[in-house]
C-alpha cells in the first residue's frame, strides 16, 4: 500500500498552492497505483478525463438498469404463474437497487443523480441499446434473463476488479445479482422448451429474435471501438469487446444444447484450432442504427421514463417541502429530520 | 391448536394480497422516484408471498388465481381499485395497511389456523403502514398541489373502507374493535398531514362494499383479463 499512501499524500498536497506544478507527480502517483493494482478512491487526485470517463460509463450503466426494467415490466401484470410472477417482480426490483447503487457511485465522482438523469431524459447520455428491442412473449423474459443478463455478467464480473473502488465494489454486488437473474432465464426458458410444442416454440422464437443484439452488447469490434484503449490502460476495462465476446458464445452454445435450443447462426461451430467457437458475421448496421435512435424502441423507452419523471414531480417537490418545513428550524441548509427521512427530495 | 382452515377466509385475505399485489406491481417502470420502485415493489413482493400462502390453504394457488372467473373472488372492493395518481395508491395503502396490520395483530396473537402466517405478516404490514403513513403526510403537508391531491384520493377511496369490517366467515377476530382503532389511527394520521376525515358514507348500495361477496367493479374485470390471459392461453402448460 505504500504507493497508495504516496499518492493519498499528494492527493491531499494538491489543495495546496503550486498545484500546477505538482500535477505531474499526481499524475505518477495516480499512474503507479493503478499499475500496481491498487483502488482509486473519492478523494484521491485523478485525471480529469478519467473522472470523465468513468461518469460517463457508470451514468450509461446506471441509466440501462432504469431502463432495462421497462422490457420485463411488461411482463409483471401477465406472468403465468405466481411463482414466476414474484421471481420476475424481484428482479425488476432489483434493477432499480442496481440503479441506486450506481446513480450513488457516480455521485462520489461529483456528479449528482439529478444531473444525470437530465442527461439521460434529453438525450445526451446513453444506455445500453439493448433495451431498445421489445419483449414480444412470455419467452423474452426468459431470453433476456439467461443472455442479456447473461452478457451483462461476462461485461461485469471484470469490473468487480476496475481501478475505481466504488465502482468496482457496487459491482460485486450487482454481478451476484444478476448472476441469480441469468439462472432464473435458464430455467424459465428450461421449463418452455421442455414443455408444450407451444411453449418451445415461443422459447426458440424469443432465442432467435435476442441472440444476435445480445452479441451486439459487447460494443463495436475492437478496431472501431472508440473509448477502448485509455480504458484499458487505466484498468477500468480489463478486456476488449471481441475477446468478451467470444468468451460469451463459448458459453452459450452447451447452454443452448442443455435447453434444447438452437443459437440462429448456420456459421456457428467449433474451431480446434483456436480452441474457440467460430460464429456469423454481426451485423453492424444493425447496431449503429439502434445506436442512432432507429432501433424497435428507443422513442417508446425513453418517453415513458420522461412521463414518469415529469408525471412524478408534484410527489418529489411535496416530499422536498415536506422536509424542509420540518428542518425549518434548523434554517436552510440544514438536515431534514422529517420521519422517514427525505429520500424522496433528491431525485 | 385449533380448527380447520376456512376456505372462505383463506380466500378472502389471499385475494386481498394478490390483487393489491397486482395492482402495485402496475407502478414498475412508472414511480415518481426511483426509491419508491424499490418500496413499491417491496410490497407487492411481501403481499405476493402472502397471497401464495394463503391461497395454498384454499387449494392450488395457480388454479385459484389464474382460473377463477371475476365473481368468485373475494376481495375487498378497496384493493382492486385502479392505481390513479400516485396519492391514489397511497390513500389505498393508507387505508388497507391499516386494517391489514390491525387483522393480522389480532390473528397473530390468537391460536386460530391463521396465526402463524399473521404473526410472519405483520412485520411486513408494519413497515407497510409506516411507508403509507409518511408518504401521508408529505403529500398532505407538503405543497398545496400535493395536498388537494392526497384530499381527493381519500375523499374518493373513502366509500371503499366501511367493508373491511363486516366479519369475514371462518375467522375470528374483533371487528368492531379493529374498527374503532382503524378510524382513531386514520383520523389522527389525517390530522397530522393537515387533512380532513372525510366526509361521505363508508358504505353505501352494494356497489360500494360487497367484494366479500364476489361483487367487484368495472375494472376488476380488465384487471383479470390481463393477469388471466396468458396462463389461459395455454391449458394445461407448467411455466
Amino acid at each position: 500500500m505504500a504507493t497508495a499512501a504516496a499518492h493519498r499524500t499528494a492527493a491531499t498536497s494538491a489543495y495546496g498552492a503550486q498545484d500546477t506544478a505538482d500535477t505531474a507527480a499526481y499524475e505518477r502517483a495516480f499512474d503507479a497505483a493503478v499499475a500496481a493494482d491498487e483502488r482509486i478512491e473519492p478523494r484521491d487526485w485523478m485525471p480529469d478525463a478519467y473522472r470523465a470517463t468513468l461518469v460517463r460509463q457508470i451514468a450509461q450503466h446506471a441509466h440501462s438498469e432504469i431502463i432495462g426494467m421497462q422490457p420485463e415490466a411488461n411482463w409483471i401484470t401477465r406472468a403465468p404463474s405466481l411463482r414466476r410472477k414474484a421471481i420476475l417482480m424481484a428482479k425488476v426490483q432489483d434493477e432499480a437497487g442496481h440503479g441506486l447503487y450506481l446513480y450513488s457511485a457516480a455521485e462520489t465522482l461529483g456528479t449528482g443523480r439529478d444531473e444525470l438523469l437530465d442527461k439521460l431524459h434529453s438525450g445526451r447520455q446513453k444506455y445500453s441499446s439493448i433495451f431498445n428491442y421489445p419483449t414480444l412473449t412470455w419467452a423474452d423474459v426468459g431470453a433476456i434473463g439467461w443472455l442479456v443478463d447473461g452478457a451483462a455478467i461476462t461485461n461485469q464480473v471484470p469490473l468487480c476488479r476496475c481501478s475505481y473502488g466504488p465502482y468496482a465494489r457496487a459491482m460485486v454486488r450487482v454481478c451476484k445479482e444478476e448472476s441469480f437473474h441469468q439462472r432464473q432465464g435458464y430455467e424459465l426458458l428450461l421449463a418452455l422448451s421442455k414443455g408444450t410444442p407451444e411453449q418451445h416454440a415461443m422459447a426458440q422464437d424469443a432465442v432467435n429474435r435476442w441472440w444476435w443484439p445480445s452479441l451486439m452488447m459487447f460494443g463495436p469490434p475492437d478496431d472501431e471501438s472508440q473509448h477502448s484503449a485509455q480504458s484499458m490502460a487505466w484498468k477500468i476495462k480489463r478486456h476488449s469487446n471481441d475477446e468478451l465476446r467470444q468468451r460469451f458464445v463459448d458459453i452459450c452454445v452447451p447452454q443452448a444444447e442443455s435447453l434444447g435450443l438452437t443459437l440462429p447462426d448456420p456459421d456457428l461451430r467449433w474451431n480446434e484450432e483456436r480452441g474457440h467457437h467460430d460464429f456469423g458475421a454481426i451485423d453492424w448496421t444493425e447496431f449503429w442504427e439502434v445506436l442512432k435512435g432507429n432501433g424497435p424502441c428507443n422513442e417508446q423507452r425513453i418517453t415513458q421514463r420522461r412521463r414518469a419523471h415529469d408525471e412524478g414531480a408534484w410527489v418529489r417537490e411535496a416530499a422536498a417541502a415536506y422536509a424542509a418545513k420540518r428542518s425549518g428550524a434548523t434554517g436552510p441548509g440544514g438536515t431534514a429530520t422529517g420521519p422517514g427521512g427525505t429520500e424522496g427530495a433528491q431525485a | 391448536m385449533t380448527a380447520t382452515v376456512s376456505a372462505s377466509a383463506a380466500l378472502a385475505l389471499g385475494d386481498d394480497a394478490l390483487v393489491l399485489s397486482h395492482r402495485l406491481g402496475e407502478w414498475a417502470g412508472h414511480a415518481p422516484v426511483l426509491e419508491e420502485e424499490v418500496a413499491l415493489a417491496n410490497i407487492a413482493l411481501d403481499l405476493l408471498g402472502q397471497a401464495r400462502v394463503l391461497l395454498s390453504m384454499a387449494g392450488d394457488e395457480d388454479e385459484l388465481a389464474y382460473l377463477r372467473e371475476e365473481r368468485a373472488f373475494r376481495n375487498l372492493q378497496l384493493v382492486e381499485q385502479p392505481g390513479g395518481d400516485f396519492a391514489h395508491t397511497i390513500a389505498r395503502q393508507l387505508y388497507f395497511s391499516t386494517y391489514q396490520h390491525l387483522l393480522y395483530a389480532d390473528l397473530a396473537a390468537g391460536d386460530g389456523p391463521f396465526a402463524p402466517l399473521a404473526a410472519k405478516a405483520v412485520k411486513e404490514v408494519a413497515y407497510h403502514r409506516d411507508h403509507a403513513e409518511q408518504w401521508t403526510l408529505r403529500l398532505g403537508d407538503g405543497t398545496d398541489v400535493s395536498h388537494e391531491r392526497m384530499r381527493l384520493a381519500c375523499a374518493e377511496l373513502w366509500r371503499f373502507t366501511g367493508e373491511m369490517f363486516q366479519p369475514v366467515e371462518g375467522l375470528d377476530a374483533d371487528w368492531a374493535g379493529m374498527e374503532q382503532a382503524w378510524l382513531e389511527s386514520i383520523g389522527a394520521v389525517l390530522g397530522r398531514a393537515t387533512l380532513s376525515v372525510p366526509e361521505g358514507p363508508r358504505t353505501g348500495a352494494w356497489s360500494a362494499g360487497a367484494g366479500r361477496q364476489g361483487l367487484h367493479t368495472e375494472s376488476f374485470g380488465r384487471m383479470l383479463a390481463e393477469m388471466q390471459h396468458l396462463h389461459r392461453s395455454h391449458p394445461g402448460a407448467s411455466w
